[in-house]
């Protein structure tokens, strides 16, 4: 806040009004809509409610069909995360250490940033092709009958893939200015401490970055939680199946293909609360940052 | 110590290579002509079709309804980008002004209502929220699909971050001279945040053209189709289909992905400087 300050009587209000009346419309009343149609059985002719209590919850948490669902979401999101931040901070260390070309490499390998996700997806589809794909043939070299689509753990693969890829910029961008912040004075005091460039990455750079890494890693889970739908619709196409899906995925097909409302609204609630905690760590930690700085 | 940098430059082609080589691959196999693929697979090199491709894509007349050109998908495309950028940009900073410049009733609480919006990412509301669309009858309408994906405060605290830097003396200055809160706002303020407003509408201009949840939800009339949403659609027609328009599809990807990359590749300096200080 400032030491100095406007007073208004209905200022402020006229400014904050446009985006608490959306926040409102558009946030409040769908999310406590959420919360509320979690208790409830909706006739899915649109004949009325019951009150059913906690069974939607236990319906989904103890269904065979969401564990196994939820299994893989981690599996997928820990590969995603560690993968792409990763690759991300290997190509971010060689950019800052190249004498020429530096800005060159930086051009070239964040611009797949704006590639939305289906579109990445669509193209996973292409490179994955059983007809014509280039990486399914790639992989028959070793005798690995990719069938992207069909087998459950070839689309996993692929989806995998594709995600990461789509990541590694993001990763990339925020890594490299993590580095680039790092005083030259450190750098040189280092160089001339430890000739080991390894041992000087474990144990100056990698510190230094921790922060931005636990941010991103905070960043990469919710990407591959949530951001991933565009991939993971174009990839598994309506099929899905004998296809590996995510928790955000199933909410959608159960709401909207399978007009189980009370179902889908009480996975809906559990993903939020999954959501809260990811972010309550990193605002606690964001705040940590600030304060050390 | 050169030994080491040659590793360095491996290293970072390779990763250059995996990067940009599928796109370059899209790009040149979509200006092969469909046959050419189904029997080849995907090239590297430049097949001399690319005028056919890209003027079918862009004006034939396709979808159910036959009324949707790549062209208008294009056209919904940007009126999603930038109406989303814009509207972004305005919320914010006067939401932003008014939590950092004034003191006023209740002024805490807005600042946590606004706050919150940060924890849940419209995916893990689209049920309800499509419910309160159909009951306010904005399916279909370009206000359905920008004004929600408004509802939330990333622009807000990029903003807020900004005004609390800039110098209290600027204020003081203003108050002296007379300038009102209006004027403080439109004279000083908004032209001390060109950068930062360059910055932002580039990150959230990307944003917005990337959708494809929220629009795939709020359209299911083709004339409002983006690009984005369009290319699931453009899957389902193969279904059945002996020789799969592979060209096309490619040619479609290509344009879905051209405006946002663009505007990523001119703009590098804001866009990296939006993208790392708004921290998300």
């Amino acid at each position: 806040m400032k030491r100095v300050q406007f007073s208004s009587v209905y200022l402020p209000y006229l400014f904050i009004a446009p985006q608490m009346a959306i926040i409102f419309v558009f946030f409040y009343w769908p999310s406590v809509q959420a919360i509320q149609s979690s208790f409830y059985l909706e006739d899915p002719f649109g004949f009325g409610a019951t009150f059913v209590g906690l069974s939607n919850y236990s319906d989904a948490l103890g269904s065979v069909q969401y564990q196994a669902i939820a299994r893989f979401t981690v599996v997928f999101t820990v590969l995603v995360t560690f993968l792409s931040l990763g690759i991300g901070m290997l190509l971010a260390v060689k950019a800052d250490a190249v004498l020429k070309g530096s800005s060159t490499y930086k051009t070239l390998l964040i611009w797949v940033y704006a590639i939305a996700p289906p579109v990445a997806g669509l193209m996973g589809m292409m490179f994955f092709d059983q007809h014509i794909g280039p990486l399914v043939k790639f992989a028959a070299l070793f005798g690995w009958d990719m069938k992207v689509g069909l087998n459950y753990n070839d689309t996993a693969i692929a989806m995998i893939i594709v995600s990461v890829w789509k990541q590694i910029p993001y990763n990339f961008i925020f890594i490299l200015s993590g580095l680039q912040s790092i005083p030259v004075s450190v750098r040189e005091a280092a160089a001339i401490d430890c000739r080991s460039g390894f041992r000087r990455f474990w144990t100056m750079t990698l510190p230094l970055l921790a922060p931005t890494a636990f941010f991103l890693l905070i960043i990469n889970m919710t990407y591959a939680l949530f951001d991933t739908f565009g991939v993971i619709d174009v990839m598994v196409k309506d099929k899905a199946a004998n296809n590996p899906i995510t928790l955000v995925y199933k909410v959608y097909m159960d709401g909207f293909r399978g007009n189980d409302l009370g179902g889908s609204s009480a996975q809906s609630v559990i993903l939020m609360i999954v959501v809260f905690v990811l972010t309550i760590f990193q605002f606690r930690f964001i705040e940590r940052r600030v304060h050390y700085n | 110590m050169n030994r080491i940098r040659l590793v360095d430059h491996l290293v970072l082609l390779l990763g250059v290579f995996v990067m940009v080589a599928p796109v370059v691959v899209a790009f040149m196999t979509s200006t092969h002509d469909a046959v050419d693929i189904h029997r080849n697979g995907l090239s590297f090199t430049w097949g001399g079709h690319f005028t056919e491709t890209y003027n079918t894509v862009l004006t034939r007349k396709g979808g159910f309804t036959g009324d949707i050109t790549g062209a208008r998908m294009i056209l919904n495309s940007l009126i999603l980008g930038i109406g989303f950028a814009a509207g972004k940009i305005v919320l914010s900073m006067l939401a932003a002004y008014a939590i950092v410049y004034f003191r006023f009733r209740f002024g805490t609480l807005f600042f946590w209502m606004i706050f919150t919006t940060l924890l849940l990412p419209l995916e893990v509301r689209i049920v309800p929220s499509y419910e309160v669309m159909t009951k306010l009858g904005l399916t279909n309408t370009y206000t359905g699909l920008i004004v929600p994906l408004l509802a939330s405060a990333t622009g807000t605290f990029f903003f807020r971050q900004f005004f609390k830097s800039v110098p209290e003396e600027l204020l003081e200055a203003a108050r002296i001279d007379g300038a009102g809160p209006v004027k403080f706002f439109f004279d000083i303020l908004v032209p001390l945040s060109r950068t930062m407003i360059a910055a932002i509408f580039i990150i959230m201009f990307v944003y917005g053209w990337n959708q494809y949840l929220w629009p795939t939800l709020m359209t299911t009339d083709e004339r409002f189709f983006t690009l984005v949403r369009g290319i699931k659609q453009i899957l389902l027609v193969w279904v059945g289909s002996n020789i799969p328009d592979y060209n096309e599809a490619f040619a479609l990807a290509i344009l879905a992905m051209l405006p946002p990359v663009m505007i990523v590749l001119i703009f590098q300096r804001w866009f990296i400087k939006g993208l790392t200080e708004s921290d998300k």
